[in-house]
C-alpha cells in the first residue's frame, strides 16, 4: 500500500487514528528499510547533484571567510549607523531554525508524543548543523579573530574577567550550552543505531569506524534502562534550555535602549518565531529527503501535517506578536516607539517589512486547507516562504531600528556587500552539505526508537505468559 | 570438548519477540538467579519489573551536578565581577540575582547534561571495546530483530545442566555457550602504540610553557599572529628602490616652509648658549606670553609640581600617601637652589627631563616651554617676595591690613 493510498484511507475514516509506522511491521523491516538507506552501493543521482552544488557553496563561504579575516571586517556592510548588519541578521536566523531538533526531541517526548520518533533524528541534526553555520557568524565578526577566546572566561595576562552582566555573554554561554546538550543529546540516541549498523556492516572498516563509536553497545536490559534515564533527564534538561536560547538571544536587543528593541514580549516572541522557523526549516529538508531515499512509510504524511499545525499555531503567534508591538507602541505613548514602528512598516525598510507580513502571517494561513497541509509539496512552498519571512522579520528588526536611531543627523540606508551576500549563500550550502552527508553516513531515523512504538514492540495480555500486570 | 575450552561465562538463549523473552525473564527472576541480562534492540517497557532491578541512581547523579553547577556558576560571577576585579558598570551593582541568573541557569544546565550523559556511560560501564557475546555470530540480531537472555555462569544458582533445560523451555533456538575470550583483551600493540605517541604529543604544550615560565628568555617573544605594532612600513633612513634616490625618507619638496622649523637660533632651540645654559630668554616675552604659560603649567606641571609649585600635586600626594618606595618626591620650584638655576637650565629641564620627571620635549612646543619657564620666574618670585617687589604706591595699603 502506497503512502499516500493510506493516508486517503484515513482520510476517509476520520476516527481510525493512523498508524505510526505504514507497511513496515516488524523489527527487521525496520532495520531494513533505515539502514538499506546507508547501505545502497550508491545514493540515488539527486544526491550528487545536491552534494555538488551545497559543497561548491561551502567552498565559498570558506573563501569569503578567509577574505573576511585577512582583510577585515570593513568588507562587509556593517557601518554607521547600522553596526550591526547581515552577520547578526543570519546569525539569529540559523539560531532560530536550531530551536525545531531540540523542541520535536525534547518536548515533544516529555509530551509523550510517539510520532516524533520518524522525525526527531533528522531534525536533530538540523539542529546541529545550523548551530554551527550560527556559531560562525559570532566567531568571525570580531575582527580580531584570533582572540575571540577573550569571550570566555579564563585566567589571562589582563588579569580581567569578562562582564557576568552582559547579555552579550549570556549570549556565548546560552549558544555554547546549546550546542553542546543538543550534540549529547543526539550523539547518545545515535550509540544503539551505530551498533544495529556496527553489526550490520560487511567491511572491516564500516565496523571499527561504526563500532567506536558504537562505545560497545549489545541493548543490555541494565544498559537500556540507566539509558533511557539518561534520555528522559536530558529532554527534561533540553526543553527549558531551548526556551532560554532564544530568550537569551532577544536579550541582545530587549536589554538594549533602542526604540523597536526595548520591549518585554521579546523573549517569547522570539522564541516563538524560533520555533515556527525551525519547522519550516524540518519540513523543507525531510520532505525532500523521504522521496529521495524511500522513507515514506517511516516519516509519513501524518507527521508532516503534525508539523504543518505546530507551524500554522507558530504562525499565528509572531502574528500576534506584530500586531502586539504596534499596540503598545500606539497605547505606550511613547513617541519614539511610535516613530520606530511607523517607520518599519512605512519607511525606507516597507518594502522588507510587507515581504516578512506576507511570508510569516498570511503564509502560513494556507495550512487551514487539510489539502494543503498534507500535499509534501505545497507544504514545501510554504515552508520555504516562512524561511524567507523569518529571514525578513531579523532584518527588519535589526536594520530599521539602527538606521533611524534618535539622532537624526545620524539616520542611514544599510545596504549589503556582495561578501555578506556570499558568506550568507555560504552557510545555507554549509547546511545542506552536513545534512547531506548525515543522510548518507548515519540513520536518518532512530531505528530503535521507532521499533519501540510498533505494536509488537509490547508484551501482549492475552499471550499465555505475558502481561503488563506482572510484578 | 569443555576441556579444551577457557572458562564457560554464561548460556545465552535467543528469543524472537518481546513475550517470549519476557516470559523467561520472569521465570530466571523466579527460579532466584542475579546474575542475568536481557539483550533487545529498543528497552523494552515492564522488562526491569520482569528482571527485578532496581531504579538507577543516574537522577541523583543530575541533581549532585546540576545542583554543582548553580554553585559554582554563582560563585564564580560574584568572585570574578564583584571580587577579583569590581566590574562597575553605570552605579549598578556589583553582583546581583537577576543579571547573574543567565550564565548560571545555562551553567546548571550543561553540568546535569554531562552528569546524565557521562553518569550514564559511567554505570553502564561503556565504552567497552570487547565483549565476549560477540563471539555468537547470531548475537549480532541483539541490535536488530533478535532479543537474547544470558544467565552468567558466576551466579551462584548456575548449573550448567539445569540453567540450559530452564532456558531451553522457553526458547525455539538452541541455547549456546559464551566463554571468556581466548584473545587478550588488549588493544592490538599497535593502537596502544599510537595512543601512547599521542599522549606524548599532548604533553608537548604543557612542557613548553613550563619552560617559557621559568627560563629567562633572549629574543623577543614569537608571536605566530602579528599584532598592529609589526606592521608594513618603511622605517626612518631606510632603503626604498621605488624613489630614484633609493631612499625611503622623501626629502621637503622644493619650496615648503615646514612649521616650527623657522626657529633657528640654537639658543632658543637648547636654552644654551654654548657650553653653559642662558640666563635670559630668547624670546620676547608679554602678558600672552606669560598667560599662555599659566596655562600650560596647569596643564603639564601641576600634577607633580602642584598649582604653587611647591611640589605637592596630585600625584605626589597620592604617591607619599601609598608610600611608594621607588618615588622620587618633585622638587620644589622654590627652593633656593632651583631659584638660583639660569632660565636655560629650566627650559633644558621641562625639554628633557630629570631623574624620574620624564622629558616633555616631544609634548610641549619651544614657545610654549619657554613660556613656562617664564611663568616658572613669575611663581617664584610671588612666592619669595619681600616689601621692595611691591609697588611703592601700593604699599600703604598692605600696612592697614
Amino acid at each position: 500500500m502506497t503512502a499516500s493510498a493510506t493516508t486517503q484511507a484515513h482520510l476517509e475514516e476520520p476516527y481510525a487514528r493512523p498508524k505510526l509506522v505504514e507497511g513496515a511491521e516488524d523489527f527487521g523491516a525496520v532495520t531494513q528499510r533505515v539502514c538499506g538507506v546507508l547501505e545502497r552501493p550508491k545514493p540515488p543521482r539527486a544526491w550528487y547533484i545536491g552534494l555538488a552544488i551545497s559543497s561548491s557553496l561551502t567552498l565559498l563561504l570558506f573563501t569569503m571567510v578567509v577574505y573576511l579575516i585577512a582583510t577585515g571586517v570593513g568588507v562587509w556592510g556593517n557601518n554607521s549607523p547600522a553596526f550591526w548588519g547581515w552577520g547578526i541578521v543570519n546569525f539569529v536566523f540559523w539560531v532560530g531554525i536550531a530551536h525545531a531538533g531540540t523542541l520535536i526531541s525534547a518536548i515533544l517526548f516529555l509530551l509523550r508524543q510517539k510520532w516524533r520518533t520518524s522525525i526527531n533524528r533528522a531534525a536533530e541534526a538540523m539542529t546541529l548543523f545550523a548551530v554551527c553555520c550560527a556559531g560562525l557568524y559570532p566567531a568571525i565578526h570580531v575582527g580580531r579573530i584570533w582572540v575571540a577566546y577573550w569571550l570566555f572566561p579564563f585566567p589571562n595576562q589582563m588579569q580581567m574577567w569578562p562582564n557576568f552582566r552582559s547579555p552579550l555573554l549570556w549570549d556565548v554561554f546560552a549558544v555554547s550550552t546549546y550546542a553542546t546538550v543538543s550534540a549529547l543529546f543526539w550523539f547518545m540516541g545515535l550509540v544503539p543505531d551505530l551498533a544495529t549498523l556496527r553489526d550490520r556492516s560487511t567491511t572491516r572498516l564500516k565496523q571499527v569506524i561504526y563500532g567506536f563509536f558504537a562505545l560497545g553497545w549489545r541493548g543490555s536490559a541494565r544498559h537500556w534502562q540507566r539509558f533511557e534515564r539518561a534520555y528522559l533527564l536530558l529532554a527534561a534538561l533540553a526543553t527549558p534550555l531551548v526556551l532560554s536560547v532564544h530568550s537569551v538571544v532577544s536579550f541582545d536587543f530587549a536589554v538594549s535602549q533602542v526604540s523597536g528593541w526595548h520591549t518585554t514580549i521579546f523573549p517569547p516572541y522570539f522564541v516563538a518565531g524560533a520555533i515556527f522557523s525551525g519547522f519550516a526549516m524540518v519540513v523543507t529538508v525531510m520532505v525532500p529527503a523521504r522521496e529521495l531515499f524511500g522513507l515514506k512509510e517511516l516519516v509519513t504524511i501524518r507527521h508532516l501535517e503534525n508539523m504543518n499545525k505546530v507551524i500554522l499555531a507558530t504562525g499565528s503567534m509572531v502574528g500576534l506578536a506584530y500586531s502586539t508591538e504596534f499596540f503598545i507602541a500606539w497605547y505606550g505613548g511613547n513617541p519614539y516607539e511610535r516613530f520606530a514602528f511607523m517607520n518599519r512598516a512605512f519607511g525606507p525598510y516597507a518594502w522588507a517589512y510587507w515581504i516578512m507580513i506576507f511570508c510569516n502571517v498570511v503564509a502560513p494561513q494556507f495550512f487551514w486547507s487539510k489539502k494543503i497541509r498534507t500535499s509534501p509539496w505545497l507544504m514545501v512552498g510554504v515552508a520555504i516562504l516562512v524561511n524567507v519571512g523569518m529571514w525578513f522579520e531579523r532584518f527588519v528588526i535589526i536594520v530599521t531600528s539602527l538606521a533611524r536611531t534618535y539622532l537624526p543627523s545620524n539616520w542611514g540606508y544599510f545596504k549589503p556587500t556582495w561578501v555578506d551576500i556570499c558568506t550568507f549563500a555560504g552557510t545555507i550550502g554549509l547546511f545542506f552539505t552536513l545534512f547531506l552527508l548525515f543522510c548518507r553516513f548515519l540513520p536518518m531515523v532512530a531505528i530503535a526508537e521507532v521499533k519501540g512504538v510498533l505494536p509488537a514492540a509490547h508484551a501482549h495480555p492475552e499471550h499465555p505468559k505475558g502481561g503488563h500486570d506482572h510484578g | 570438548m569443555a576441556e579444551s575450552q577457557p572458562a564457560l561465562q554464561s548460556l545465552v538463549a535467543e528469543f524472537d519477540d518481546v513475550d517470549s523473552v519476557s516470559a523467561a525473564a520472569r521465570a530466571v527472576r523466579d527460579a532466584g538467579f542475579q546474575h542475568f541480562d536481557v539483550y533487545s534492540p529498543f528497552p523494552i517497557h515492564g522488562i526491569e519489573r520482569s528482571m527485578g532491578l532496581r531504579a538507577t541512581r543516574l537522577p541523583w547523579i543530575v541533581l549532585g551536578m546540576g545542583l554543582t553547577g548553580t554553585t559554582l556558576a554563582l560563585f564564580f560571577q560574584w568572585w570574578a565581577n564583584a571580587h577579583d576585579y569590581p566590574f562597575k558598570i553605570s552605579a549598578k551593582p556589583l553582583f546581583g540575582i537577576p543579571a547573574n541568573i543567565p550564565i548560571t541557569f545555562e551553567f546548571t544546565v550543561l553540568l546535569a547534561a554531562f552528569g546524565a550523559f557521562f553518569g550514564m556511560l559511567v554505570l553502564n560501564r561503556l565504552p567497552e571495546h570487547h565483549n565476549e557475546l560477540f563471539d555468537n555470530p547470531r548475537f549480532r540480531r541483539a541490535t536488530d530483530d533478535g532479543f537474547f537472555l544470558a544467565v552468567e555462569a558466576r551466579d551462584a544458582r548456575f548449573d550448567t545442566r539445569r540453567t540450559r533445560e530452564l532456558l531451553q523451555s522457553f526458547s525455539k533456538h538452541p541455547v549456546v555457550e559464551c566463554h571468556a575470550s581466548t584473545e587478550s583483551r588488549a588493544f592490538p600493540i599497535w593502537v596502544r602504540a599510537a595512543l601512547a605517541g599521542a599522549g606524548a604529543l599532548a604533553l608537548l604544550p604543557f612542557a613548553g610553557i613550563v619552560n617559557a615560565r621559568f627560563r629567562d628568555a633572549t629574543s623577543p617573544a614569537f608571536h605566530l599572529i602579528k599584532d598592529m605594532d609589526s606592521q608594513p612600513r618603511y622605517r626612518a633612513q631606510a632603503a626604498n628602490p621605488y624613489f630614484a634616490d633609493g631612499r625611503a625618507q622623501r626629502p621637503d619638496v622644493a619650496g615648503a616652509v615646514a612649521f616650527d622649523h623657522f626657529l633657528t637660533d640654537p639658543k632658543t632651540l637648547t636654552g644654551r648658549d654654548g657650553e653653559n645654559f642662558c640666563g635670559t630668554i630668547p624670546l620676547p616675552v608679554s602678558d600672552q606670553t606669560m598667560l599662555r604659560g599659566q596655562q600650560r603649567f596647569a596643564v603639564y606641571c601641576t600634577p607633580c609640581h602642584g598649582q604653587a609649585g611647591y611640589g605637592d600635586g596630585l600625584v605626589a600626594q597620592r604617591a607619599a600617601n601609598l608610600q611608594e618606595p621607588n618615588w622620587v618626591p618633585p622638587a620644589s620650584l622654590h627652593d633656593p637652589v632651583v631659584r638660583a638655576r639660569a632660565v636655560g637650565q629650566i627650559f633644558d629641564t621641562i625639554r628633557n627631563g630629570v631623574r624620574t620627571m620624564p622629558a616633555y620635549g616631544r609634548q610641549i612646543g619651544i614657545e610654549d616651554s619657554w613660556a613656562i619657564v617664564a611663568y616658572v620666574r613669575a611663581l617664584q618670585r610671588s612666592q619669595n617676595a619681600t616689601v621692595e617687589d611691591v609697588p611703592p604706591a601700593e604699599r600703604a595699603s598692605l600696612g592697614t591690613r
